[in-house]
């Protein structure tokens, strides 16, 4: 046995015990990410190796949030991917615009950007107050940042851009209040979205949805939790309800694949079959 | 009998579309190993890449999908504004993590997990480019017992990720780019005479 695989041992042991201890449950998530980002921590970490840190792991809660920290992903920006979003504002809003209140799961939201992004969508195409968003992540400190909507003012040239290019009509200054280098994102943006922990690995459905956006969150997954997840997002939808995915995730080849038609070909918004 | 090679993972930036045009386009379609390339693009570049590199080559490019299956003879791209890496089990997967040395794809993180999935079966390739991206993951497929291949800096449009790979670990080939497509297919037909099997292999 190399020390590679001793490695990959040893960090299976670890992740099993992660999930008694503490109940998150990083055994199905695709090994070479996770294994780069464990390794990242370990080189941070006083320890030499995954079989020393377990002891303290699994003892210390606050070691293992430190742990946490390291192996969830959280990058996301606003309107990531233009074209998925104005694809959202042409394509799919004009079906939800058809009911009295609409309800959306972001699962995943991370630091809540591309919510935030989804209200402001929703809000200029007059569904203020028509819609609940329920946006949410396995990492409760990041659901914290989420809520509170405080964004780098560096990033605001960036996301300025991909406002305009997904079809945003006003002026994306209106959306925040410059405070130093941060960016305070407006109420308005807030009261429509409720930040809730949820884990895709051992949680149940969000009832009766019209909308699920789950964006490259599943790349992370090995394909039996990947499969889970749809499973769990189609028993959350309504019929006639959409499914948004990454731009490089595609229901092809899943289970679900044949409940679903593709209402934006390459930009993965399916939309859920009636009966 | 086993084979001396199993993979070939390239990492280029600046200048790069020409250098795979070159690089990709001499490899006869019955190449008998995968590549995997991460080429720096703006993630606004969208994904004509592929496509343009697929009607050139006589080999198969493709954009890489996520949990695809690595095939011989083809060659897979990473996306704009994903990382690539490969599993052990030989499947790709792609991750949105942050960018690596301001890069996403990142060569460092395909040559690594790369490194980590077919050990001393790989083949690195660093060729043209204005950073240091890949250097540390060149020393990686060293470490793991890999064979490590740099575009000679002279014969580079953009010299700077060559010599980053130099000073980072030795090279076992520095060649021009007009070289590497016949060094490649002379490293993979002389497995026969490599000597014989290695440990953790296949």
């Amino acid at each position: 046995m190399d020390a590679g695989e001793l490695e990959d041992v040893e960090i299976r042991l670890l992740l099993e015990g992660l999930q008694r201890v503490y109940g998150y449950d990083f055994r199905d998530y695709a090994e070479a990410s996770i294994k780069r980002r464990l390794s990242h921590w370990l080189a941070e970490s006083a320890f030499a190796t995954f079989s020393q840190a377990q002891s303290d792991l699994l003892r210390d809660p606050q070691l293992f949030a430190s742990l946490l920290q390291g192996i969830t992903v959280n990058v996301t920006e606003m309107f990531r991917d233009p074209a998925f979003f104005k694809a959202i504002r042409e394509q799919l809003v004009p079906f939800l615009k058809t009911y009295p209140f609409v309800k959306i799961w972001h699962a995943g939201c991370a630091t809540g950007e591309e919510a935030y992004s989804m209200a402001i969508v929703l809000n200029e195409e007059g569904m203020t107050g028509r819609y609940r968003m329920y946006a949410t992540d396995i990492d409760e400190a990041v659901l914290q940042r989420a809520q509170e909507g405080v964004l780098p003012m560096a990033e605001m040239q960036s996301y300025t851009r991909n406002y305009q290019k997904s079809g945003g009509r006003a002026s994306f200054a209106d959306y925040y209040t410059a405070r130093y280098d941060r960016a305070i994102l407006s109420a308005e943006l807030k009261a429509g979205i409720v930040f809730a922990p949820h884990n895709l690995t051992s949680d149940a459905e969000f009832g009766e949805m019209n909308v699920v956006l789950c964006r490259n969150v599943m790349i992370y997954f090995k394909p039996a939790l990947k499969e889970r997840c749809l499973r769990l997002f189609d028993a959350s939808l309504l019929p006639g309800g959409f499914l948004c995915l990454g731009l490089k995730e595609t229901l092809d080849g899943r289970e679900t694949r044949g409940a679903y038609q593709e209402l934006a070909p390459g930009l993965r918004i399916y939309r859920k079959r009636y009966g | 009998m086993a084979k001396r090679f199993r993979a070939v993972a390239i990492g280029v930036s600046f200048g790069g579309v020409q250098a795979l045009k070159l690089l990709l386009g001499r490899l006869p379609a019955d190449f008998p190993l995968p590549l995997l390339i991460v080429q720096h693009l703006s993630p606004e570049a969208g994904d004509g890449l592929a496509e343009l590199l697929d009607e050139l080559c006589a080999i198969r490019v493709k954009e890489a999908d996520e949990q695809e299956r690595i095939a011989p003879g083809t060659a897979y791209l990473a996306p704009p504004n994903y990382h690539l890496l490969v599993e052990r089990d030989g499947s790709l997967s792609l991750a949105a993590d942050a960018r690596v040395s301001y890069a996403r794809p990142s060569v460092d993180v395909l040559f690594e997990s790369a490194a980590a999935a077919f050990g001393s079966t790989l083949i690195g390739v660093i060729l043209t480019g204005a950073n240091g991206d890949g250097s540390s993951g060149l020393r990686t497929v060293k470490q793991m017992g890999g064979l490590a291949i740099v575009q000679d800096p002279e014969d580079a449009p953009a010299q700077q990720m060559p010599l980053a790979a130099l000073a980072a670990t030795r090279a076992d080939h520095v060649v021009p780019l007009e070289a590497m497509t016949a060094l490649l297919c002379r490293l993979v037909a002389g497995e026969a005479a490599a000597a014989g099997r290695r440990p953790g292999d296949g």
